[in-house]
C-alpha cells in the first residue's frame, strides 16, 4: 500500500472514503480512469482542488458506458451542471453509485432520476417511450410502445395521477428481483 | 523561571479542567506536564492551521453567495448563542470569573484570527442543518432567500464587531498583567473559543448536555450514513466536514467530572477502531482476487456469465478456508511432528508395491507413495499425542472433519439468507411490465455484440409479453403435447435409469478388475469408473436437451426442467457410485478378517520361528515393510474420490478444450472454404452454458465434502481445481465464447442454486456421517485404529484429558432423559418459527391483496366520479338546453314555462324560476351561460374549474378524474 501518492491528501482520501462506497485503492484506481479519459486536461495534483470538468463526449465514450442506452441520462443526472459534464466528485459519486455496494434506496432514487427524462420528478408517458425506445432501439411499433407505457402506468401507479411518482417507483422496485444485479457498473 | 513555569501550569489546569471540551480529548485528562510538552509542537501546527484558516476565509469572502448565505445563517444561530450564553453568566457569576481569565489569556494575535475560526466553524455546522432544508427546498428557491440573508449578514457583523471590542478590552487589562502566559496558552485559547461560553461542561444544565449529545450522536450517525445520501459529492463533503468538526468541538464537552476521562477514552477508542475498520476494509478489497478479470467478463456477457464466475471466486473463498483447516491442523502437524516414513507399517509402503511405487502411472493413479502419505487417512497414526506440542493428532482429525461440514453449512445457509434478504419479495407477476421496463437494461453491458444481443432479447420479451397480454396462449392440441411430455419425461427417465446401471456394472466390474491385480488390465479398465461418470455427466446433458425440444415449453420453464434432470443426472450417478463403495467396504471388510487372522497365525509363527532359534537373543526387528496389513477401507474410498476428482477435472478441461476452443478455431478458419456460413449457421461459436457449469460446481464441490474426511488432501486439489479453472475459464469464455442470445435472469436463480448446494451438502455429508457412525474403522491404520468406532476419541479425550466432573456432566448431559426433551424443545422451536413465517407470509399476502383491492376501488371510483361528471355534463347540457326550450317557451307563454319546469330536478332551478317569473328572459339568459360553456373548461381547464358537477364526497379525486374525463369521452 504505497503511501507515495500525492494526487490527494489523506484528508481528501478519507472523506472521499466517508462520502463513497470506495476503498482508498478503489478511489485511486478510480482517478486514473478519470484521467485517462483526458491527461492534458486532469492534472496530477488534487489538492488544491481544481475545478476541471470533462465534458460529456469523453464521460459517455468510457468502455463501461458507450453501450449503455442511458448514458447520457446517467451523465446528466449526476453531473453538477445538467449536461453531462463531470467533475472527478460527480464522477466518484456516479461510480459509487452505481457501485455494488451501495443500498437498494440510494440506487432506486437514481435510477428514478435517470428513466425521468424530463426532470420534472415524475415519470410520465413521454418518459417511459422515451425510455423504451431506447431499451428497443426504436424496434417496437408506436401502438406497443403506448400499450406497454399504459400497462407500466396501470401496475405501477399506485395514486391514480397518471404518472409515476418516486414513491410508486420505489415501491415497484424494490419488488424488482434483479434490479440490485443490473444496476449496477464494475469499476 | 520556575516561577513562571509554575504559574502557566497552574492555569493549564484551570483551564484544562475548564475547556476539555474544547480541546483535544486526548489531552483533555492527559498530564500537564505531558500537554506542557506537546504544546510547544502543536504551536507550531497551529499556526500553520491559523494561516490556512486565513487563507480559506479570504477565498471564502470572495466567493459567491452561497458562502454568504451559510455565514448569514450561522450568524443567526450565533445571535441566539450569545443570548444564551450571557444567561448563563448571569446565573453563574462565579463561572464569568474563571472566564475571563481564561479570556485573558488569549494572545493578541491569535485574537482575531480566533475569531475568523469561530465563523467558520460554526458556518460549517450551520450548513449541515440546512443541507437537509436545502434537499427538500430545491436548488431553485434558493436565489431569494440568499439576498435576503445577506442584509441581515451585514447587520449581525456590526453586531458582532461589537462584542469583538469589547472582548479585546478585557483582554487588554489583562495581557498587561501576564505577558509571558499568553505565548504559552496561544495554542489553548487557540482551540476553544472565548465567546462560546455555552461549551464548557460546567456551564450547561443537563438537559442542555443531553441535547447536544443527540446532536452528536445525530452528526455521528449522519457522518456514517452520509454514503447512502442521494446528494451530490460537493454537498455530501461539506456536510461531512462540517459534522466532524461540530463532533470534534463538542464530543469534549458532554462528559463531566469522573465521565469524561471515561467518555474521552471511549471517543478515542472508537475513532481508533473505526480507522483500524477502514484499513481492514481496504485490506479486505485488496484481498479479493479476480476483480478485474470478472469485470471484463461481465462487461462483454453481462451478469448472468459473470454471476458464474462470482460463484466460481465464492466457492474457492470457501475452499480455501477448507483447506486451510485441513492443512493447518490435520497434515502439517502429523508432517512435522508425526512419526516419520517408513517408522510403522501403516507409513511405508509394502515389500510388494515397492518397485512400481514410484512409477507415474501408479502416482497418478495416487497409489505408492502417494498412497502411504499424508494424503490420506491410512497414513495417520493413532497415536494419542504427537510432538512435543503434544497436538491430539486424532481428535484433531475428527474435529477437523466435523468441523469441515458444520462451517460448510453454515456459510451456505447464511449466504442464502443473505440472498433472500436481497432479492425482494418479487416472484408475483403484477409488476411485470414495469421490471420489463425498468431493470431489463444490465448497466454491466460494455461490448456492442452483447448490448445487440441484449437490445434484441429485450424487443422480443416485449413482444411475447405484450401477446401474451393481448390473448392468451393459443393450445394448438394440448393431447399431443401432453402426449409429448410424458415422452419426454419417460425417456429422460429411461437415460437416468440406464446411466445409473451403467455406473452400478462398472463398479462391481471394476472390482473384479481390482481382485485381479491392477497391472493387468489395460488402462481403459482401470480408469472405467472414472470416465464412465464424466462421460454420462458430459453426454446426458446434451440428450436431455434433445429431449426436451419435444416438450414445446417456454424457455425459462425449460430451463429449469433442464436443470432438474441434470441435477437428478447427477445426483443418480453419485449415489450408485456411494453405493457400489459401500459394497466394496464391505468386501474389503472381509478381506480385513482374513488377514486380522492371518496377521496372528503370521505373528504366531514368527515369535515360534524366533523362540525356537535363540530364545535370549534381542528380539528381532522386522522391516515394517515386511508386516503383512489390512486392506485400510477408508483409504481406498478416499482414493476413489480423488481419482474421480482428477478425471472430472480432466474431463471439464478437456470438454472445454475441444468443445469450445477448437470449434472456435475449427468455425473460424474452415470458415473461409466453406459451402456454408460456419460462424451464422450450424456448427457456429458456443455459447456458455451457465447452469450447466454452476451445476458441475456443485457437484464437484460435493464430492469433495464427502471425500474431505477420507482424503484430507481432497480441498487442497479442489483450490487448485478451482484456481486452474478460474484463469482458463476465463480465457476461455473470452477467446471461444459468443454472448448469449437469450438471456435469462441470473440474480432470480441465484438461491436456486445455493439451495442445491444445500441440498448436495446435506446428500454428501450423510454418507460420510453414515461410513463414521456406523463402520469400525480399519485394525492397522488411520488416527483412530484399535477404536471401536470413530467417534470413540471424543470420549477418549473427555475421560483422559478434562476432570473428571467435566466427563460426569457430559455423561449425565448425554443421557436420553436430558437428550430427549432437548430435541423436543428444538423441534418445538422450528415448529413455532415455522408458524410464525407462515402467518407472516399469509399477513404479507393479505396485505398484498388489501393494496391490490384498494387500488382498483380507486380505480373504480374514479371511473365512478368520472362518469358523474360526464352525466352532470350531459344533464348541464339537457339544461341548457331546456333552458333554450323555456327561453323559447317563454317567448310563447308562460303557462308552457311553468310545465317544463316540473319536469326539471334542479330545486334552485325551480326557485330561481318561481321567483323571478315576472321577468323571465333576463335570468333565464343568465343561467344559460355558465350551463353551455361548462363542459368547454371542463375539457380543457379541469384545474380551475370550481364546477357545480362534482360531488362533495370526491374532493380529492378531482385531479385523476381531469385525466378519465377526456378518456371516457373519448371512447
Amino acid at each position: 500500500m504505497g503511501n507515495k501518492q500525492t494526487i490527494f491528501t489523506a484528508q481528501q482520501l478519507d472523506a472521499y472514503q466517508d462520502c463513497t462506497y470506495f476503498t482508498r485503492k478503489e478511489i485511486l484506481r478510480l482517478f486514473d480512469r478519470y484521467r485517462d479519459l483526458a491527461p492534458q486536461l486532469v492534472p496530477l495534483d488534487y489538492t488544491n482542488h481544481p475545478d476541471v470538468k470533462l465534458p460529456y463526449e469523453l464521460i459517455g465514450s468510457m468502455p463501461e458506458l458507450k453501450d449503455n442506452p442511458f448514458r447520457q441520462r446517467i451523465a446528466e443526472v449526476f453531473s453538477e451542471d445538467g449536461e453531462g459534464n463531470m467533475t472527478l466528485d460527480d464522477f466518484l459519486d456516479m461510480f459509487s453509485v452505481l457501485s455494488e455496494m451501495a443500498p437498494r434506496d440510494l440506487k432506486a432514487s437514481y435510477a428514478f432520476k435517470i428513466y425521468d427524462f424530463n426532470n420534472d420528478d415524475f415519470i410520465c408517458k413521454s418518459d417511459l417511450e422515451k425510455t423504451l425506445n431506447r431499451l428497443t432501439r426504436n424496434e417496437l411499433t408506436e401502438d406497443e410502445v403506448r400499450m406497454v407505457c399504459e400497462k407500466v402506468i396501470d401496475e405501477a401507479d399506485l395514486d391514480n395521477d397518471g404518472r409515476l411518482s418516486l414513491e410508486d417507483f420505489q415501491h415497484m422496485i424494490v419488488r424488482a428481483p434483479d434490479f440490485l444485479s443490473t444496476f449496477h457498473i464494475r469499476i | 523561571m520556575p516561577r513562571d513555569s509554575l504559574i502557566t501550569s497552574e492555569n493549564d489546569i484551570d483551564i484544562g479542567l475548564e475547556f476539555a471540551g474544547d480541546e483535544d480529548e486526548v489531552s483533555s485528562f492527559q498530564e500537564e506536564h505531558e500537554r506542557e510538552r506537546h504544546r510547544a509542537k502543536r504551536r507550531d501546527g497551529d499556526r500553520e492551521k491559523k494561516k490556512r484558516r486565513k487563507g480559506r476565509r479570504r477565498r471564502a469572502s470572495r466567493a459567491g453567495e452561497r458562502e454568504d448565505e451559510l455565514q448569514a445563517r450561522h450568524e443567526k444561530r450565533e445571535a441566539g448563542r450569545r443570548k444564551r450564553a450571557k444567561n448563563y453568566q448571569e446565573s453563574e457569576g462565579r463561572e464569568r470569573d474563571e472566564e475571563e481569565q481564561a479570556q485573558i489569556k488569549t494572545g493578541k494575535t491569535a485574537k482575531t484570527k480566533k475569531n475568523i475560526k469561530n465563523e467558520k466553524t460554526r458556518k460549517v455546522e450551520q450548513e449541515e442543518g440546512e443541507a437537509e432544508e436545502r434537499n427538500a427546498k430545491g436548488k431553485k428557491k434558493h436565489g431569494s432567500a440568499k439576498k435576503e440573508e445577506k442584509d441581515e449578514d451585514g447587520g449581525k457583523c456590526a453586531a458582532k464587531e461589537k462584542t469583538q471590542e469589547v472582548k479585546k478590552k478585557k483582554h487588554k487589562r489583562v495581557v498587561e498583567t501576564s505577558s509571558e502566559q499568553e505565548t504559552s496558552e496561544e495554542d489553548v485559547n487557540e482551540e476553544e473559543d472565548s465567546e462560546e461560553k455555552e461549551l464548557r461542561p460546567e456551564s450547561l444544565s443537563p438537559e442542555e448536555l443531553e441535547k447536544l449529545k443527540e446532536a452528536v450522536d445525530e452528526r455521528k450517525k449522519l457522518i456514517q450514513g452520509l454514503r447512502g445520501k442521494p446528494w451530490s459529492m460537493k454537498k455530501k463533503l461539506v456536510t461531512l466536514r462540517e459534522s466532524q468538526e461540530f463532533v470534534e468541538k463538542y464530543e469534549g464537552a458532554l462528559g463531566k467530572g469522573k465521565g469524561r476521562k471515561l467518555y474521552a477514552y471511549k471517543v478515542m477508542m472508537a475513532k481508533k477502531w473505526m480507522k483500524f475498520q477502514r484499513d481492514f476494509e481496504n485490506f479486505k478489497t485488496a484481498c479479493i482476487p479476480w476483480e478485474m478479470k470478472i469485470k471484463e467478463i461481465e462487461s462483454h456477457f453481462g451478469s448472468s456469465v459473470a454471476s458464474y464466475f462470482i460463484f466460481l471466486r465464492w466457492m474457492y473463498g470457501i475452499n480455501m478456508i477448507l483447506f486451510g483447516l485441513t492443512f493447518g491442523l490435520v497434515m502439517v502437524p502429523e508432517a512435522l511432528m508425526g512419526r516419520p516414513y517408513g517408522s510403522i507399517p501403516r507409513k511405508t509402503v509394502p515389500r510388494a508395491e515397492e518397485a512400481s511405487a514410484m512409477d507415474f502411472a501408479v502416482l497418478w493413479d495416487f497409489g505408492g507413495y502417494a498412497q502411504y502419505s499424508v494424503l490420506f487417512y491410512g497414513y495417520y497414526n493413532n497415536q494419542r499425542a504427537i510432538g512435543w506440542l503434544k497436538f491430539r493428532m486424532p481428535l484433531s482429525y475428527f474435529l477437523v472433519g466435523v468441523g469441515t461440514v458444520a462451517y460448510s453449512y453454515m456459510v451456505v445457509i447464511r449466504t442464502m439468507a443473505r440472498n433472500a434478504n436481497e432479492s425482494g419479495v418479487g416472484d408475483d407477476n403484477s409488476f411485470n411490465f414495469s421490471w420489463k421496463t425498468f431493470t431489463s437494461w444490465d448497466y454491466l453491458i460494455g461490448n456492442p455484440e452483447t448490448a445487440d444481443n441484449k437490445f434484441a432479447s429485450i424487443t422480443t420479451s416485449f413482444k411475447e409479453a405484450i401477446l401474451e397480454e393481448q390473448e392468451s396462449r393459443k393450445d394448438d392440441n394440448i393431447h399431443l403435447t401432453r402426449f409429448l411430455r410424458v415422452l419426454a419425461n419417460f425417456l429422460v427417465l429411461c437415460c437416468l435409469a440406464g446411466s445409473g446401471y451403467l455406473i452400478y456394472f462398472v463398479v462391481r466390474r471394476s472390482q473384479k478388475f481390482a481382485l485381479d491385480g491392477l497391472d493387468t488390465h489395460t488402462w481403459w479398465e482401470r480408469n472405467e469408473v472414472n470416465m464412465v461418470m464424466s462421460l454420462l455427466g458430459m453426454f446426458c446433458p446434451m440428450l436431455f436437451d434433445v429431449i426436451s425440444a419435444l416438450e414445446n415449453y417456454h424457455p425459462r420453464v425449460a430451463l429449469q426442467w433442464q436443470l432438474g434432470r441434470i441435477f437428478a443426472l447427477f445426483l443418480g450417478n453419485l449415489y450408485t457410485f456411494i453405493i457400489a463403495l459401500m459394497d466394496e467396504i464391505n468386501l474389503k471388510r472381509e478381506e480385513e478378517k482374513i488377514v486380522k487372522f492371518n496377521i496372528t497365525t503370521w505373528e504366531a509363527s514368527l515369535y515360534n520361528s524366533t523362540v525356537s532359534e535363540n530364545s535370549t537373543g534381542p528380539p528381532i526387528t522386522i522391516q515394517p515393510a515386511d508386516v503383512p496389513r489390512g486392506p485400510c477401507w477408508e483409504t481406498m474410498v478416499g482414493q476413489e474420490f480423488v481419482r474421480l476428482i482428477i478425471s472430472d477435472t480432466m474431463t471439464t478441461y478437456i470438454t472445454l478444450l475441444i468443445g469450445d476452443f477448437l470449434r472456435a478455431v475449427l468455425v473460424r478458419f474452415l470458415n473461409y472454404c466453406w459451402c456454408w456460413d460456419l460462424e451464422a449457421g450450424f456448427p457456429s461459436y458456443s455459447e456458455f452454458d451457465v447452469s450447466g457449469n454452476v451445476l458441475g460446481l456443485i457437484f464437484n464441490q460435493g464430492m469433495i465434502w464427502m471425500g474431505a474426511f477420507y482424503a484430507p488432501c481432497l480441498p487442497a486439489l479442489n483450490v487448485l481445481r478451482l484456481h486452474v479453472s478460474m484463469y482458463l475459464q476465463c480465457w476461455a469464455v473470452m477467446c471461444c465464447n459468443v454472448p448469449q442470445e437469450r438471456v435469462f435472469k441470473a440474480s432470480g436463480s441465484n438461491n436456486f442454486y445455493m439451495a442445491m448446494l444445500l441440498v448436495i451438502l446435506f446428500l454428501s455429508t450423510l454418507p460420510a456421517i453414515y461410513t463414521i457412525v456406523t463402520i469400525p474403522p480399519s485394525f492397522d491404520c488411520g488416527p483412530f485404529s484399535g477404536k471401536k468406532r470413530m467417534f470413540d476419541v471424543i470420549q477418549e479425550t473427555l475421560e483422559s484429558d478434562f476432570p473428571a466432573w467435566f466427563s460426569k456432566v457430559f455423561s449425565s448431559a448425554s443421557n436420553p432423559g436430558l437428550v430427549l426433551p432437548f430435541i423436543l424443545l428444538m423441534v418445538l422451536a422450528i415448529y413455532y418459527l415455522q408458524s410464525t413465517s407462515k402467518s407472516y407470509k399469509e399477513a404479507n399476502v393479505e396485505l398484498k391483496k388489501k393494496l391490490q383491492t384498494q387500488n382498483e376501488e380507486n380505480k373504480k371510483k374514479n371511473k365512478r366520479a368520472a362518469l358523474k361528471a360526464q352525466m352532470d355534463l350531459e344533464e348541464a347540457r339537457k339544461a341548457a338546453s331546456q333552458t333554450a326550450e323555456q327561453q323559447k317557451n317563454n317567448n310563447a307563454s308562460l303557462q308552457d314555462q311553468e310545465a317544463d319546469e316540473e319536469e326539471n330536478h334542479s330545486s334552485s332551478q325551480r326557485l330561481y324560476h318561481g321567483k323571478n317569473r315576472r321577468n323571465p328572459p333576463a335570468p333565464v339568459r343568465e343561467q344559460g351561460l355558465p350551463a353551455t360553456r361548462a363542459p368547454v373548461p371542463r375539457n380543457y381547464h379541469h384545474g380551475n374549474h370550481g364546477a357545480p358537477g362534482y360531488l362533495p364526497g370526491f374532493p380529492r379525486q378531482s385531479e385523476p378524474r381531469m385525466h378519465r374525463v377526456p378518456s371516457l369521452q373519448r371512447h
